[in-house]
Protein backbone atom coordinates (compact mmCIF):
# COMPACT_ATOMS: atom_id res chain seq x y z
CA UNK A 1 0.00 0.00 0.00
CA UNK A 2 1.57 3.60 -0.94
CA UNK A 3 2.19 6.19 1.85
CA UNK A 4 -0.71 8.36 -0.06
CA UNK A 5 -3.07 6.28 0.23
CA UNK A 6 -2.42 4.93 3.53
CA UNK A 7 -2.58 8.86 4.42
CA UNK A 8 -6.02 9.14 3.08
CA UNK A 9 -7.56 5.73 4.50
CA UNK A 10 -5.67 6.89 7.63
CA UNK A 11 -8.09 10.10 7.17
CA UNK A 12 -11.07 8.75 5.86
CA UNK A 13 -11.38 6.12 7.89
CA UNK A 14 -11.89 7.85 11.45
CA UNK A 15 -13.82 10.51 9.05
CA UNK A 16 -16.40 7.76 7.53
CA UNK A 17 -16.75 5.99 11.49
CA UNK A 18 -17.61 9.31 12.92
CA UNK A 19 -20.06 10.03 9.88
CA UNK A 20 -21.34 6.52 10.51
CA UNK A 21 -22.27 7.38 14.22
CA UNK A 22 -23.54 10.88 13.32
CA UNK A 23 -26.22 9.52 11.36
CA UNK A 24 -27.33 6.63 13.65
CA UNK A 25 -27.89 9.83 15.77
CA UNK A 26 -30.73 10.89 13.74
CA UNK A 27 -32.59 7.62 14.03
CA UNK A 28 -35.22 8.63 16.55
CA UNK A 29 -34.36 7.48 20.09
CA UNK A 30 -37.18 4.81 22.23
CA UNK A 31 -36.37 6.21 24.78
CA UNK A 32 -39.47 6.17 26.43
CA UNK A 33 -40.54 3.26 29.03
CA UNK A 34 -42.01 0.11 26.76
CA UNK A 35 -45.33 0.98 26.02
CA UNK A 36 -46.06 4.62 27.12
CA UNK A 37 -49.32 6.02 25.00
CA UNK A 38 -48.95 9.87 24.03
CA UNK A 39 -52.44 11.43 23.49
CA UNK A 40 -53.02 14.33 21.33
CA UNK A 41 -55.68 13.84 19.17
CA UNK A 42 -57.47 16.82 20.63
CA UNK A 43 -54.82 18.42 23.59
CA UNK A 44 -52.60 20.93 21.87
CA UNK A 45 -55.44 21.94 20.00
CA UNK A 46 -57.21 22.70 23.18
CA UNK A 47 -54.25 24.32 24.32
CA UNK A 48 -52.74 22.10 26.85
CA UNK A 49 -49.94 19.60 26.41
CA UNK A 50 -50.59 16.17 25.35
CA UNK A 51 -51.30 13.27 27.65
CA UNK A 52 -48.76 10.58 28.33
CA UNK A 53 -50.69 7.44 29.81
CA UNK A 54 -48.09 4.87 31.27
CA UNK A 55 -49.32 1.21 30.87
CA UNK A 56 -46.27 0.08 32.81
CA UNK A 57 -47.78 2.60 36.01
CA UNK A 58 -51.09 1.14 35.28
CA UNK A 59 -50.78 -2.72 35.13
CA UNK A 60 -49.09 -2.86 38.49
CA UNK A 61 -52.45 -1.78 39.60
CA UNK A 62 -54.90 -2.74 37.01
CA UNK A 63 -55.07 -6.13 34.85
CA UNK A 64 -55.81 -5.13 31.47
CA UNK A 65 -59.28 -5.94 31.23
CA UNK A 66 -60.32 -3.16 33.69
CA UNK A 67 -59.87 -0.54 31.01
CA UNK A 68 -60.22 -2.88 27.96
CA UNK A 69 -63.46 -4.68 28.60
CA UNK A 70 -64.99 -2.50 31.59
CA UNK A 71 -64.06 0.68 30.54
CA UNK A 72 -64.32 0.31 26.47
CA UNK A 73 -60.57 1.18 25.62
CA UNK A 74 -60.07 -0.27 22.19
CA UNK A 75 -56.67 -1.88 22.00
CA UNK A 76 -55.66 0.46 19.34
CA UNK A 77 -53.47 3.64 19.40
CA UNK A 78 -56.00 6.71 17.89
CA UNK A 79 -59.07 4.55 18.00
CA UNK A 80 -60.21 5.78 21.26
CA UNK A 81 -62.31 9.17 21.29
CA UNK A 82 -61.62 10.76 24.82
CA UNK A 83 -63.26 13.97 25.63
CA UNK A 84 -62.65 15.69 28.90
CA UNK A 85 -66.29 16.03 29.29
CA UNK A 86 -66.67 12.17 29.31
CA UNK A 87 -63.77 11.61 31.73
CA UNK A 88 -65.97 14.46 33.95
CA UNK A 89 -68.64 12.45 33.35
CA UNK A 90 -67.01 9.31 35.05
CA UNK A 91 -65.84 7.96 31.73
CA UNK A 92 -62.91 6.24 30.44
CA UNK A 93 -60.51 7.70 32.49
CA UNK A 94 -63.18 9.17 34.54
CA UNK A 95 -64.00 6.01 36.57
CA UNK A 96 -60.83 6.17 38.16
CA UNK A 97 -59.70 9.60 37.81
CA UNK A 98 -62.59 11.23 40.19
CA UNK A 99 -60.57 11.87 43.63
CA UNK A 100 -62.04 8.39 45.08
CA UNK A 101 -59.51 6.27 42.97
CA UNK A 102 -56.60 8.87 42.05
CA UNK A 103 -56.41 12.01 41.14
CA UNK A 104 -59.56 14.11 39.38
CA UNK A 105 -60.07 15.20 36.36
CA UNK A 106 -58.80 19.01 37.82
CA UNK A 107 -55.77 18.18 38.08
CA UNK A 108 -54.66 19.19 34.12
CA UNK A 109 -51.06 18.94 34.44
CA UNK A 110 -50.64 15.41 35.91
CA UNK A 111 -51.69 14.14 33.05
CA UNK A 112 -51.12 16.72 30.48
CA UNK A 113 -47.41 16.29 31.20
CA UNK A 114 -45.87 15.37 27.22
CA UNK A 115 -43.80 17.47 25.12
CA UNK A 116 -45.39 19.83 22.65
CA UNK A 117 -45.59 18.56 19.03
CA UNK A 118 -45.44 14.89 19.37
CA UNK A 119 -47.87 12.88 17.37
CA UNK A 120 -50.23 10.26 18.96
CA UNK A 121 -48.72 7.02 19.31
CA UNK A 122 -47.49 4.20 21.27
CA UNK A 123 -43.65 4.58 22.57
CA UNK A 124 -40.80 3.04 23.53
CA UNK A 125 -38.97 0.66 21.16
CA UNK A 126 -42.08 -1.33 20.45
CA UNK A 127 -41.01 -1.96 17.17
CA UNK A 128 -38.99 -4.73 16.05
CA UNK A 129 -37.39 -3.53 12.83
CA UNK A 130 -39.85 -5.95 11.04
CA UNK A 131 -42.01 -5.15 8.00
CA UNK A 132 -43.92 -2.87 9.40
CA UNK A 133 -40.57 -0.36 9.58
CA UNK A 134 -39.24 -1.38 6.01
CA UNK B 1 -2.10 -11.33 48.42
CA UNK B 2 -2.17 -8.43 46.72
CA UNK B 3 -2.79 -10.05 43.24
CA UNK B 4 -5.89 -11.48 44.91
CA UNK B 5 -7.08 -8.10 46.39
CA UNK B 6 -6.80 -6.63 43.11
CA UNK B 7 -8.71 -8.99 41.32
CA UNK B 8 -11.73 -9.11 43.64
CA UNK B 9 -11.03 -5.02 43.92
CA UNK B 10 -11.86 -6.04 39.88
CA UNK B 11 -14.95 -7.54 40.05
CA UNK B 12 -16.55 -5.51 42.59
CA UNK B 13 -15.72 -2.62 40.05
CA UNK B 14 -17.10 -4.54 37.53
CA UNK B 15 -20.13 -5.83 39.40
CA UNK B 16 -20.85 -2.25 39.94
CA UNK B 17 -20.44 -0.91 36.24
CA UNK B 18 -23.41 -4.01 35.35
CA UNK B 19 -25.45 -2.91 38.40
CA UNK B 20 -24.85 0.64 37.26
CA UNK B 21 -25.92 -0.24 33.78
CA UNK B 22 -28.87 -2.46 34.34
CA UNK B 23 -30.14 0.38 36.55
CA UNK B 24 -30.39 2.90 33.93
CA UNK B 25 -32.91 0.69 31.70
CA UNK B 26 -35.33 2.95 33.50
CA UNK B 27 -35.04 6.70 32.39
CA UNK B 28 -36.12 9.24 34.59
CA UNK B 29 -39.49 10.83 33.22
CA UNK B 30 -37.81 14.36 32.56
CA UNK B 31 -35.52 12.35 29.98
CA UNK B 32 -37.40 9.95 28.32
CA UNK B 33 -38.42 11.66 25.59
CA UNK B 34 -41.87 11.92 26.11
CA UNK B 35 -42.64 14.01 28.94
CA UNK B 36 -41.96 18.32 28.48
CA UNK B 37 -39.54 18.49 31.51
CA UNK B 38 -40.84 21.59 31.85
CA UNK B 39 -44.68 20.86 32.76
CA UNK B 40 -44.86 21.62 36.16
CA UNK B 41 -46.83 17.92 36.78
CA UNK B 42 -43.64 15.87 36.33
CA UNK B 43 -42.46 16.16 39.31
CA UNK B 44 -45.07 14.37 41.11
CA UNK B 45 -45.64 11.45 38.99
CA UNK B 46 -43.94 7.86 40.24
CA UNK B 47 -40.23 7.57 38.46
CA UNK B 48 -40.53 3.97 36.43
CA UNK B 49 -37.08 3.32 38.67
CA UNK B 50 -38.72 2.89 41.91
CA UNK B 51 -41.67 1.23 40.78
CA UNK B 52 -40.20 -1.43 38.52
CA UNK B 53 -36.71 -1.88 40.28
CA UNK B 54 -38.64 -4.45 42.58
CA UNK B 55 -40.09 -6.59 40.01
CA UNK B 56 -39.15 -9.99 38.69
CA UNK B 57 -36.51 -8.37 35.95
CA UNK B 58 -36.68 -9.12 32.44
CA UNK B 59 -34.29 -8.11 29.74
CA UNK B 60 -36.95 -6.65 26.95
CA UNK B 61 -39.90 -4.69 27.09
CA UNK B 62 -40.48 -2.61 30.77
CA UNK B 63 -37.71 -5.18 31.80
CA UNK B 64 -40.52 -6.76 34.12
CA UNK B 65 -41.39 -10.21 33.83
CA UNK B 66 -45.17 -9.04 34.16
CA UNK B 67 -46.72 -12.88 34.51
CA UNK B 68 -44.25 -13.89 36.76
CA UNK B 69 -44.90 -10.83 39.03
CA UNK B 70 -48.69 -11.35 38.67
CA UNK B 71 -48.02 -15.22 39.58
CA UNK B 72 -45.41 -14.27 42.55
CA UNK B 73 -47.62 -11.55 44.14
CA UNK B 74 -45.03 -9.37 43.72
CA UNK B 75 -48.34 -7.06 42.04
CA UNK B 76 -51.69 -7.40 42.80
CA UNK B 77 -53.48 -5.49 40.00
CA UNK B 78 -56.85 -5.28 40.66
CA UNK B 79 -59.22 -7.38 38.29
CA UNK B 80 -62.65 -5.44 38.16
CA UNK B 81 -64.15 -2.00 38.60
CA UNK B 82 -67.85 -2.44 38.64
CA UNK B 83 -68.41 -6.07 37.49
CA UNK B 84 -69.54 -8.66 39.59
CA UNK B 85 -68.77 -11.37 37.47
CA UNK B 86 -65.74 -13.62 38.92
CA UNK B 87 -62.56 -13.41 36.79
CA UNK B 88 -62.31 -16.45 34.78
CA UNK B 89 -59.38 -18.25 34.43
CA UNK B 90 -58.45 -20.79 31.82
CA UNK B 91 -55.77 -23.31 32.30
CA UNK B 92 -55.37 -25.11 29.48
CA UNK B 93 -52.58 -24.89 26.76
CA UNK B 94 -52.78 -24.53 22.57
CA UNK B 95 -50.28 -25.66 20.20
CA UNK B 96 -49.94 -23.53 17.16
CA UNK B 97 -48.19 -23.76 13.94
CA UNK B 98 -47.74 -27.67 14.02
CA UNK B 99 -46.62 -27.55 10.29
CA UNK B 100 -44.13 -24.86 9.87
CA UNK B 101 -40.56 -24.82 10.61
CA UNK B 102 -40.18 -22.99 13.65
CA UNK B 103 -40.43 -24.70 16.97
CA UNK B 104 -43.77 -25.46 17.74
CA UNK B 105 -45.94 -22.28 19.39
CA UNK B 106 -47.26 -22.75 23.02
CA UNK B 107 -49.93 -20.36 23.70
CA UNK B 108 -50.77 -20.49 27.50
CA UNK B 109 -54.21 -19.55 28.45
CA UNK B 110 -53.73 -18.86 31.70
CA UNK B 111 -50.90 -16.11 31.33
CA UNK B 112 -53.51 -14.10 29.21
CA UNK B 113 -56.51 -14.78 31.28
CA UNK B 114 -54.86 -13.59 34.20
CA UNK B 115 -54.39 -10.24 32.24
CA UNK B 116 -57.47 -10.27 30.01
CA UNK B 117 -60.80 -11.05 29.51
CA UNK B 118 -62.14 -13.69 26.98
CA UNK B 119 -63.42 -11.00 25.29
CA UNK B 120 -60.24 -9.36 24.62
CA UNK B 121 -59.71 -11.77 22.07
CA UNK B 122 -62.37 -13.91 21.26
CA UNK B 123 -63.92 -13.57 18.58
CA UNK B 124 -62.80 -10.50 17.21
CA UNK B 125 -59.23 -11.42 16.98
CA UNK B 126 -59.12 -15.52 17.45
CA UNK B 127 -62.25 -17.57 16.93
CA UNK B 128 -62.38 -20.26 19.83
CA UNK B 129 -61.93 -23.02 18.46
CA UNK B 130 -58.21 -24.57 17.80
CA UNK B 131 -57.53 -25.02 13.76
CA UNK B 132 -59.79 -22.46 12.92
CA UNK B 133 -57.59 -19.43 13.03
CA UNK B 134 -55.02 -18.94 10.42
CA UNK B 135 -51.91 -17.15 12.08
CA UNK B 136 -49.28 -15.54 9.98
CA UNK B 137 -45.69 -13.70 11.59
CA UNK B 138 -46.33 -10.81 8.77
CA UNK B 139 -49.44 -9.89 10.40
CA UNK B 140 -48.42 -10.10 13.81
CA UNK B 141 -45.31 -8.02 12.94
CA UNK B 142 -47.75 -5.25 11.45
CA UNK B 143 -49.94 -5.44 15.02
CA UNK B 144 -52.80 -7.71 14.05
CA UNK B 145 -53.75 -10.69 16.03
CA UNK B 146 -50.82 -11.71 18.80
CA UNK B 147 -49.13 -8.08 17.63
CA UNK B 148 -52.03 -5.96 18.89
CA UNK B 149 -50.62 -6.54 22.48
CA UNK B 150 -47.18 -8.10 21.91
CA UNK B 151 -44.91 -5.68 20.42
CA UNK B 152 -46.42 -3.08 22.08
CA UNK B 153 -47.16 -3.82 25.76
CA UNK B 154 -46.27 -7.60 26.05
CA UNK B 155 -43.18 -8.87 25.72
CA UNK B 156 -41.79 -7.55 22.12
CA UNK B 157 -41.42 -9.61 18.82
CA UNK B 158 -37.90 -9.96 18.88
CA UNK B 159 -38.31 -13.05 21.10
CA UNK B 160 -39.27 -15.65 19.12
CA UNK B 161 -38.69 -18.21 21.38
CA UNK B 162 -40.61 -17.44 23.97
CA UNK B 163 -43.49 -18.40 21.77
CA UNK B 164 -41.97 -20.88 19.63
CA UNK B 165 -40.52 -23.02 22.68
CA UNK B 166 -41.84 -26.65 21.44
CA UNK B 167 -38.81 -28.59 20.00
CA UNK B 168 -40.81 -30.07 16.48
CA UNK B 169 -40.43 -33.71 17.63
CA UNK B 170 -44.46 -33.83 18.25
CA UNK B 171 -46.66 -33.23 21.29
CA UNK B 172 -45.06 -35.37 23.45
CA UNK B 173 -42.36 -32.79 23.99
CA UNK B 174 -44.21 -30.49 25.62
CA UNK B 175 -42.49 -28.84 28.45
CA UNK B 176 -43.88 -29.49 31.85
CA UNK B 177 -46.06 -26.86 32.79
CA UNK B 178 -44.29 -23.68 33.82
CA UNK B 179 -46.20 -21.30 36.13
CA UNK B 180 -47.40 -19.97 33.04
CA UNK B 181 -48.19 -23.60 31.61
CA UNK B 182 -51.72 -25.79 32.25
CA UNK B 183 -53.12 -28.81 31.26
CA UNK B 184 -52.91 -30.48 28.42
CA UNK B 185 -52.88 -29.04 25.46
CA UNK B 186 -55.31 -28.89 22.39
CA UNK B 187 -53.42 -29.00 19.10
CA UNK B 188 -54.20 -26.89 16.52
Amino acid sequence: MSRRRATRLGVLGPAALLFAAASLDFVPHAAAEYADVVLNKRAEREGVRPVVFPHWFHRIRFRCKVCHSELGFKMRVGSNDVLMSDIIDGRFCGACHNNQIAWGPERCDLCHTGKPGLPSGIYGGHETGGPGRW
Amino acid sequence: MDSLRRSIGRVLALATITMACSAANWLPLESDGVHDPTAPGVKHLQQPAEALKVLPPDTTGNHVRWVEALEKGAINPRDRLFSKAPTQIREDDILLNLNGGMPIVRFPHRAHTLWLDCGNCHDHLFKAKAGANKFSMFAILQGEQCGVCHGAVSFPLTECSRCHSVARSGPSRVPAASPGGGAAPATR
